[in-house]
């Protein structure tokens, strides 16, 4: 077996997610990685859409922004940002959406917008840019997030972007169409929600990983499904292609 | 009706105290050679909007130029915190940051019902979230066709419109290509406009019959700015400047490092200096 490292598996765990028909609308950072390792790997016919209108791209190199030139060139086509969030999200034409967050609660519920009152913030975080609508609109919602105290917390200062809600009831009251959070991927585990409570349930735990490693990671006591299988380590390929795209990117954005 | 003049008399007869100010771009095309007049002309006391404040907004508020900020997304991208903003918000420095916020969506569709002469918007958005709590001009709207009730916001209508383009003609007609994100919206939607472009051109040549064209009948000054997006990035000209996107972290993070270098880079320069960004990585 390769060495890998926890990230890596994340970005792994969170490509294969994906397939090979999805329409995703993609969010920067981890999930930007996972989604064209997807489609550099099992999904090659993936449709990737940015924000920023670029629908059908095929980057070289992972974007530092959701608008670079990059993202661009190699698209299908490019709309305005309007009709992105008006026809196309809006419009129910995304299958898959893929976020991240800063933190997240038992219910995949995100905040990205402030720790701390609102009005008086201890850390003013960046805000919820397309998220807030991506999560509701979208066939359902991938998120990936490394795992963490600060990061997987028992209750949300603040919800940039609904999950399945507070207490896992509030997207079916709202009569929300769309499924929400399916599937979180971390750098210990994936997690699915329970079809009752709608609580993150984790359902397969990362080779090497303990449970001990991942109660100390996450502010509640997570569940476990029954007999929870390893998740498969990553292939040579796999691994290859992640790092390939990563070492172009690096060296793309240096100069 | 289009009007050729240089940045600093653009900004001087269009930007005054006060106003409500949205710099458009999204990503690329971001008219940063116009933000660094407004800070170098001293402007105050700006209700700045733009969708992602991004470096540029970083800059005016660290500068002070600003009372209130209405965005959606403010970040370095992919970097992490737009420092000087977070001082604001957190702190108070260097002076009190109002803030309205929204989503992407909400923005997008606010600066469209702008350009459509209407006086909100809707959306099906905000649903579940804690926004709504806490900015009071997300309201609500009940469909009178289904009964659903749908999001709305105010549509945005800026006393100055500000935005980056490749090229305008010498009649002063303006070609978008590439991603054009709001920029048309925002130039139909504001009362004055200022715009900045790469090249003045005899004919546009626009790569297809439905390019982004904004009529020189739509547009107010038109200044030649080479290189006025850097480090966002105007497509077909240069690249955008990601490792001074990464820079910018360290140089934002402290106060006086910030202000040294927006003396350096922006008080003490012209906008001839932006040139050089876009000889330097050009496309």
């Amino acid at each position: 077996m390769a060495d890998f490292t926890p990230n890596e598996m994340m970005t792994i765990a969170a490509a294969r997610a994906l397939k090979n028909d999805d329409v995703c609308f993609v969010g920067i950072g981890a999930p930007s990685a996972a989604c064209n390792l997807a489609r550099l790997t099992h999904a090659p016919q993936i449709t990737l859409i940015y924000e920023s209108g670029t629908i059908g791209t095929r980057p070289n190199v992972l974007p530092l922004s959701i608008g670079d030139g990059e993202l661009c060139e190699t698209a299908l086509c490019t709309v305005s940002v309007p009709e992105m969030f008006r026809y196309w999200l809006q419009g129910g034409r995304i299958t898959v959406g893929f976020l991240g967050g800063a933190q997240i609660d038992k219910f995949a519920n995100i905040n990205t917008t402030v720790v701390g009152p609102y009005d008086k913030p201890k850390v003013r975080l960046p805000g919820g840019g397309g998220a807030p609508e991506i999560a509701t609109n979208c066939g359902e919602i991938f998120i990936t997030m490394a795992m963490g105290k600060r990061a997987f917390v028992d209750k949300l200062p603040f919800i940039t972007s609904m999950g399945h809600g507070p207490t896992g009831r509030e997207r079916r009251e709202l009569k929300v169409k769309s499924r929400g959070p399916t599937r979180l991927m971390t750098d210990l585990c994936v997690f699915e929600p329970d079809p009752e409570t709608m609580e993150m349930t984790i359902v397969s735990i990362h080779p090497g990983v303990t449970r001990e490693q991942i109660a100390e990671n996450c502010g509640w006591t997570p569940r476990y499904i029954d007999n929870v299988p390893e998740t498969p380590a990553p292939t040579a390929q796999e691994l290859e292609t992640l790092r390939d795209i990563q070492a172009r990117t690096k060296a793309a954005h240096a100069a | 009706m289009a009007k050729f003049m240089t940045l600093a008399e653009a900004i001087a007869e269009n930007v005054r105290d006060g106003d409500t100010v949205a710099m458009e771009g999204f990503t690329h095309l971001i008219p940063f050679a116009a933000g660094h007049e407004v800070i170098r002309q001293g402007r105050k006391h700006l209700t700045l909007i733009r969708m992602t404040p991004d470096l540029i907004y970083d800059q005016l508020i660290g500068m002070g130029c600003a009372d209130k900020l209405v965005f959606s997304w403010g970040g370095n991208p992919g970097v992490g915190s737009t420092h000087r903003i977070r001082d604001a918000v957190e702190n108070q420095w260097p002076a009190p940051l109002a803030i309205e916020e929204h989503s992407h969506a909400a923005m997008a569709n606010a600066y469209e019902a702008g350009a459509a002469n209407l006086p909100f918007a809707v959306l099906r958005g905000y649903i579940g979230v804690d926004l709504p709590k806490v900015n009071p001009k997300i309201k609500s709207v009940t469909c009178p066709y289904t009964g659903e009730v749908l999001a709305t916001v105010p549509a945005i209508r800026p006393d100055v419109g500000i935005i980056h383009a490749g090229r305008a003609d010498r009649e002063g007609n303006v070609l978008l290509e590439g991603i054009v994100g709001c920029q048309k919206e925002v130039v139909l939607a504001s009362k004055r406009t200022v715009v900045t472009v790469e090249e003045i051109v005899e004919k546009l040549d626009a790569k297809s019959y439905n390019s982004v064209v904004l009529p020189h009948w739509t547009v107010g000054a038109i200044a030649q700015v080479p290189g006025g997006a850097h480090p966002s990035y105007a497509q077909g000209y240069y690249k955008r400047d990601n490792s001074f996107y990464i820079a910018w972290d360290k140089l934002s993070r402290e106060r006086e490092g910030f202000l040294a270098w927006m003396k350096e880079n922006v008080l003490d320069k012209t906008p001839e200096a932006f040139a050089a960004h876009a000889k330097r990585s050009a496309a």
